[in-house]
């Protein structure tokens, strides 16, 4: 079973995500902000992550450019799910190594779409 | 809605649009005809089919007509038929043309434009392979509103994000506001023009590659054979047809064969069957391309 790290600071966007991906066969892991996230990385390097941008303590950005940096953190897929949603965030994020990019609302299909999209599922 | 309503709504549709509509799709109708309903004033389902009865509201016709006939459709829907585009149909007949450098490609049931639209993508994508060459799209629909969101090319957040990789989103569309539209280049690429399949479309011209993806499960046999036939017109015998996954022309036509291994991709028959024979002279090149498409 894959495993997928949700990253958000709202346990409600947690639990949906959760929810969609476990459907799709995925075994979850949450963490609240980028720190705690590369905290369960340095644990066991997921093989999807699912991020938000903006969160207290360590910000989406700021922790994907971390994990690209760590041993074996170029491995995770990692796919922005986030209401920053102009063109200068997107191509920030990409530049970052993000591999593909959710702007928010979303709803299972976009999940389904993107995920497959990136050879996930 | 009473069985004579719904026996009505069923002959009208089948005469104006060939849609079958089978007794399972009440819930259909329901769901796409009441908003309709309401926006005229009719109130309930029943006052709209008694509506249509008396005839005369063309523009009511029209409405109905279209809002039972629109798909949903996605950016690269089911990719398979995108990557026989540029994987086997494209290199084909980049072989097959090369002397007159152009390509026609005709979008049957373009509904939003999200089919052609993607196909110019690929294009765009293999600039390299395709400089010089003239390739006109042609998008058609039966519907006039969905025609005229195909052309503004303008699509929601929602939309963009099924189906379209984000790296292509940032190349080809610009942000509108909510809204997100694909770029003028892309656009200048492809002629839109309403047409009711069941109408005769020789006046369209011949075609290389046709898409005419799931539209045809809507309609009954005979129409089924009596379109593809139509389609076979509009091709050249090395001339491509790309149905809907869940669709074939097996038991329907012999104009058509499947290209094997290629799920969904047909060729007119005469085509396939010279392929496998060995070349004539004088049409080396030609059948050649054939030869290594159906292998």
């Amino acid at each position: 079973m894959k495993q997928c790290l949700v990253v958000d600071d709202s346990s409600v966007i947690r639990k949906v995500a959760r929810r969609i991906l476990e459907d799709m066969n995925f075994e979850i892991v949450e963490a609240e902000d980028g720190q705690k996230a590369l905290e369960e990385c340095r644990k066991t390097m997921p093989d999807a992550i699912l991020l938000d941008w903006n969160m207290p303590v360590m910000d989406g950005l700021e922790f994907l450019t971390s994990l690209r940096a760590e041993e074996g953190g170029e491995s995770p897929v990692v796919v922005f799910c986030t209401t920053e949603n102009d063109v200068a965030h997107i191509a920030r994020a990409i530049r970052a190594g993000a591999n593909e990019y959710i702007m928010k609302p979303f709803d299972r299909e976009i999940v389904e779409a993107k995920f497959q999209e990136v050879g996930l599922i | 809605m009473t069985p004579m309503e719904f026996d009505f709504l069923k002959t009208f549709l089948k005469t104006r649009s060939g849609l079958v509509l089978s007794n399972d799709k009440q819930y259909l109708v329901e769901s796409r005809l009441l908003p309709i309903a309401r926006s005229s004033k009719l109130e309930t389902l029943s006052a709209l089919i008694q509506s249509l009865q008396k005839g005369g509201n063309r523009a009511l016709e029209t409405e109905v007509v279209e809002a039972m006939t629109t798909n949903e459709s996605f950016f690269f829907r089911d990719k398979t038929p995108f990557e026989h585009f540029k994987e086997t149909m494209l290199p084909a007949m980049l072989q097959n043309r090369a002397t007159r450098k152009q390509i026609k490609i005709w979008c049957a049931a373009a509904s939003t434009g999200q089919e052609p639209y993607s196909l110019a993508i690929c294009l765009k994508e293999a600039a390299a392979k395709v400089g010089g060459w003239r390739i006109r799209i042609l998008g058609t629909d039966l519907s006039q509103e969905v025609l005229e969101k195909a052309k503004t090319g303008l699509y929601s957040q929602f939309e963009v994000q099924r189906g379209l990789p984000i790296q292509l989103l940032l190349k080809y569309f610009d942000q509108k506001g909510d809204m997100w539209q694909i770029n003028a280049g892309l656009r200048a690429m492809i002629e839109w023009k309403k047409l009711n399949l069941l109408e005769q479309f020789s006046h369209i011209g011949e075609f290389d590659i046709v898409f005419c993806r799931n539209v045809l499960i809507y309609f009954d046999q005979p129409t089924k054979t009596e379109i593809l036939e139509r389609i076979a017109k509009a091709l050249p015998d090395d001339g491509f047809l790309v149905l809907g996954a869940a669709e074939t022309v097996v038991g329907l036509t012999d104009a058509f064969k499947p290209v094997p291994g290629k799920r969904g991709l047909f060729q007119k028959k005469q085509a396939a069957q010279t392929a496998t024979r060995p070349a004539l002279a004088g049409a080396t090149s030609r059948l050649a391309v054939g030869a290594t498409t159906l292998r």
